[in-house]
């Protein structure tokens, strides 16, 4: 582990010298510095900011400082009665342990778990840009289907960015250049031909809170995984859903995927095909083929398909028959 | 003398040792304090093959006390494990092995010096990919642990040709790591000419015989120190480079040397459980009597080493056929040497071939607990009385056809066998006052509850209550005893204490010293525990997820010596059969040469939730002529069968028949 300096953040838009980075929970960043595979020169840390609070804010919807754990937020009762598929996002994801450290700014900023990102002695763009992507040769089981470029197929690990996709969050930002907003779908790059970069946040730009928005549909929504193991494990696929039906057909959607892309995939064909169509397994089936039709797999995923697809189905048909 | 009333063998008993585990004052190896400590990390290597030529450090690393590699490693004598030779060639093996250390006055700085060591390696073209039919394939002289690599009874070739029904499958397994909860770790300190080494392994005893010849030491001057172990499932059998690397360490710097794995080098430095694909063919008359068996197993090993995995030999006891053919091919290859894994041979193999016998039953339109009971009518009683315990009786044999909401459901069983053996060891009980008794030999308590059975075995020897007992083990310095693997421990320690104890109590004096090597010479050959395992799973028709609703082992093993201990290396076992069908793989990019899932996150063991509801029960009948308790091994029986027994629920539950494991989600939907 290369030997780094560290001190605590003076305040909210101080900045950051070249070779420091912020350090939240730490869940992520310290074990990449362990491997080798994050090297910064300074931890600026961040926990006595005060980003602590879950707020309500003028619009109705709430505002989760980016420092809030995620056991706490899974926890809070705002979330768990308006925004249900953010609880269950979080809780759905790593372990009890992991989820007391662990930050909502640092659960969107975390890095892939490409195994070939997390060993320093692999070739990776993402790592060491230029060294190439023996994933898509490789294994890749578990790696992306969607937005993904010849230089990267990394999927992005978070469960909970999934569920704050799909209600339309937006990401709060405090930096040199001073502040701006973010909705987490635009939150994320895709690699193209820098997949070094994950996120479209500058050098020393903190994210200082996650607003939700009063989004009524939000408050009939779910989250499901799919994963290797019954526990602690990646998703290797999940869906995140918020539906309204009205007369049978469907009012207001919302839908993300996860571990499909380096992001989390707003699934927007999928919605648009659906508004204002009747709310029938068959047509949330030909949805999602919809949104999919734009999947590359490769040798090993083409799985996700169809477990994206099944999943869909299933989450938004158990919405609706629990609205009737 | 033996007292007619057994007050402790038998009783549930808390492990000894357990307030000192939960309380954090039990130490292991890496926890011992040392002046002047320093700290070993590992260089591997970072192609499969080629030659290492020279090591470029960084002179401004702070602390860094040396670094060692085979330009300026001192000279080590030769064992018969090649990996222990560590910085004697310039040959790379495969990538992962250890090419140098770096010593450092702290961890930081030698992890830090190891990272941006810059190796200078002519790398040359790597094969590391097993295939049945690989040009170089061989068939060895013998496979683990010691056995003939081929046999054949009859003529299988004509009884399968002319068999009224048959079975023609291939079942392959991926290459598995052990894991145990404690990576392997050494101390190594050097008293003048004494090597002493905490470290934590299953047999004290050879590794310090073996790092003497090493060193070219007698082993009286090599102290091992194993209090405590945090599992091992065969990988910490014999010494591993760990042991070698902290003690060159200590030489050369003339400090203390604390050589901790990371968990990233369990991946590749200390051993697995090789891959397998097997072939295997079963023949049957129309009414269900096998007529004959053909196993072949094509696995591999290292360039530095010929370990062959024995699928096939487990088949060689199950089932009484008149014509039976068994072997074995392997292939070298520029990866890690495979070693002992928890049942290495009877694991995979009865995969194959209680997977196999279930297709066999579903092409006979038989139910699979019949056909086991009409082909080893030996296993009979466990069989009935597992079956009984687990509610098999009136199961519809048809697959895919039970479905409760999104999910399928089924059930499966399979046999299980292992063999029951002791090997020689020396046990030493000495009579202190107030009727109080040391027992001494050099054994070791993985976390089974060796310890605690040793105490209840002595306690009844000599009539006293287990508190009157002083157990010492885990310290070459004692009495010699066997490795703590093959489901062995139990039996050979407890053999070698009760002699002690009897000893002692016939002759009088204040102590007595037990040698069971001769005895064990004449122990019955070809005894086995055995054991019938049986599952329910549900799988989910939207996503392809697999979950053990329940998991049962019905064993008999003989006299059970601790049930609350054995019932916990039972479950253990089971739990770890089901990683075996469902979670675990080391995953191979053949490009890179390595596996590239290499930590607990990507590596997946079962977790809690995985395991719904499990059990185990044994019929508990001391078994008489092959050791003076009575006992069979317990440690290894759990893995064998479970597998197949929750893979054939998965197929009764969707139809799908899984022959390429781990059975994952992908492969269900």
């Amino acid at each position: 582990m290369k030997t780094f300096e560290y001190r605590t953040a003076a305040g909210l838009a101080a900045g950051l010298e070249p070779g420091a980075v912020f350090l939240a929970g730490g869940t992520n960043l310290v074990d990449l510095m362990k491997l080798g595979v994050a090297t910064p020169d300074v931890l600026v840390d961040v926990n006595r900011l005060p980003l602590h609070e879950v707020s309500g804010l003028p619009d109705g919807g709430i505002r989760i400082g980016s420092a809030v754990r995620n056991s706490d937020l899974a926890a809070d009762h705002r979330v768990r009665t308006a925004y249900p598929v953010l609880s269950q996002a979080l809780l759905a994801g790593a372990s009890g342990q992991l989820r007391n450290m662990a930050t909502t700014g640092g659960n969107l900023l975390q890095r892939t778990r490409c195994r070939y990102f997390m060993d320093a002695t692999m070739p990776c763009n993402k790592h060491r840009p230029g060294s190439g992507c023996p994933a898509r040769d490789g294994d890749h089981r578990n790696l992306a289907i969607l937005g993904g470029s010849p230089a990267c197929v990394a999927t992005h690990p978070s469960d909970m960015a999934v569920a704050l996709a799909a209600v339309d969050a937006v990401v709060q930002v405090d930096g040199p250049a001073g502040q701006r907003s973010i909705p987490v779908t635009g939150l994320y790059r895709l690699p193209e031909d820098t997949p070094e970069r994950d996120t479209v946040l500058e050098h020393g730009e903190l994210i200082t809170a996650v607003d939700l928005p009063a989004l009524p549909v939000a408050a009939r929504s779910t989250y499901r995984k799919a994963r290797d193991r019954a526990s602690y494990a990646f998703a290797a696929g999940s869906v995140a859903a918020a539906l309204r039906v009205a007369d049978g057909l469907v009012a207001d959607v919302r839908l993300a995927f996860g571990a499909v892309a380096p992001k989390p995939w707003r699934a927007y064909v999928a919605e648009e095909a659906l508004r204002g169509q009747p709310a029938t397994e068959e047509r949330f089936r030909a949805a999602a083929d919809a949104e999919l039709a734009a999947a590359r797999p490769l040798r090993d995923n083409a799985y996700k398909i169809a477990l994206i697809r099944n999943l869909t189905a299933a989450v938004l048909t158990a919405l609706a028959e629990d609205v009737r | 003398m033996t007292s007619m009333l057994t007050r402790a063998v038998g009783a549930p008993l808390p492990r000894l040792e357990g307030p000192a585990k939960v309380s954090g004052a039990a130490r292991y190896a890496a926890e011992y304090p040392q002046d002047r400590m320093a700290y070993g990390w590992i260089v591997q290597s970072p192609v499969a093959r080629g030659r290492l030529d020279a090591v470029l450090t960084d002179p401004a690393e702070e602390d860094v006390l040396v670094v060692l590699w085979h330009g300026n490693a001192p000279h080590l004598e030769q064992t018969d494990d090649p990996e222990l030779a560590v910085f004697q060639s310039d040959r790379i093996g495969y990538r992962g092995q250890p090419v140098a250390l770096v010593v450092a006055t702290s961890l930081e700085a030698a992890r830090r010096a190891a990272q941006v060591i810059h190796l200078d390696i002519a790398a040359e073209e790597h094969d590391v990919e097993l295939r049945a039919d690989h040009p170089d394939r061989y068939t060895p002289e013998s496979v683990v642990p010691d056995v003939p690599a081929v046999s054949g009874t009859g003529d299988a070739e004509t009884a399968l040709a002319s068999a009224a029904v048959t079975v023609d499958v291939t079942y392959v397994t991926p290459p598995l790591h052990n894991n145990p909860m404690e990576p392997h770790a050494t101390i190594a300190r050097w008293d003048g000419q004494d090597l002493i080494l905490y470290d934590s392994n299953q047999h004290p005893s050879g590794i310090a015989e073996t790092l003497g010849t090493v060193f070219g030491l007698p082993a009286e001057r090599v102290h091992v120190v194993t209090e405590h172990v945090g599992g091992g499932f065969g990988s910490k059998g014999s010494a591993r480079p760990n042991a070698v690397l902290a003690a060159l360490g200590s030489w050369v710097t003339g400090r203390p040397v604390q050589m901790a794995l990371p968990r990233q080098a369990m991946f590749s430095m200390v051993g697995h459980r090789a891959p397998t694909v097997q072939h295997i063919r079963i023949g049957a008359s129309q009414d269900g009597v096998l007529t004959a068996i053909d196993h072949q197993t094509h696995t591999q090993s290292s360039r530095l080493f010929e370990f062959v995995e024995s699928a096939s030999v487990v088949t060689r006891d199950v089932y009484p056929v008149p014509h039976l053919r068994t072997g074995h091919q392997v292939v070298r290859l520029d990866m890690p040497t495979p070693r002992w894994m928890r049942a290495p041979g009877e694991a995979p193999g009865m995969i194959a071939l209680e997977c196999a016998m279930d297709e066999l039953a579903e092409r006979l339109g038989a139910d699979p607990l019949d056909l086991r009971l009409r082909n080893a009518p030996r296993h009979e009683r466990v069989l009935r009385a597992g079956a009984e315990r687990f509610g098999w009786s009136g199961r519809d044999p048809r697959p895919r056809r039970r479905r409760s909401g999104e999910w399928w459901t089924g059930t499966g069983m399979a046999l299980a066998t292992y063999p029951a053996t002791a090997m020689p060891s020396t046990a030493r009980v000495r009579a202190l006052a107030d009727d109080e008794y040391e027992v001494a030999i050099a054994a070791t308590d993985l976390g089974t509850g060796a310890r605690t059975i040793l105490a209840q075995i002595a306690a009844d020897e000599l009539d006293v209550p287990v508190g009157r007992i002083h157990i010492r083990i885990g310290d070459s310095t004692l009495p010699r005893a066997s490795v703590a693997g093959g489901s062995s421990g139990s039996a050979s320690w407890g053999w070698a204490v009760t002699g002690a104890c009897r000893e002692l109590r016939s002759r009088g004096g204040r102590e007595a010293v037990f040698d069971t090597t001769e005895l064990v010479r004449e122990q019955k050959e070809g005894q086995h525990a055995c054991g019938a395992h049986f599952a329910e799973v549900r799988v989910s028709a939207v996503t392809g997820e697999i979950r053990v609703s329940r998991l049962f082992g019905m064993y008999d093993a003989g006299r059970i010596l601790n049930p609350r201990t054995a019932r916990a290396q039972f479950l253990g076992g089971m739990i770890m059969g089901m990683g075996m069908a469902l979670h675990e793989e080391s995953v191979l990019d053949p490009a890179q040469g390595t596996w590239v899932n290499h930590d607990l996150a990507e590596y997946h063991i079962p977790t809690h939730a995985d395991v719904e509801w499990i059990d185990a029960a044994w019929l508990d009948e001391p078994e008489t002529g092959l050791n003076p308790m009575g006992s069979k091994g317990i440690g290894e029986i759990g893995i064998v069968g479970s597998p197949a027994a929750i893979l054939n629920a998965v197929h009764h539950a969707t139809g799908v028949r899984i022959r390429d494991l781990p059975a994952r989600l992908d492969k269900l939907l």
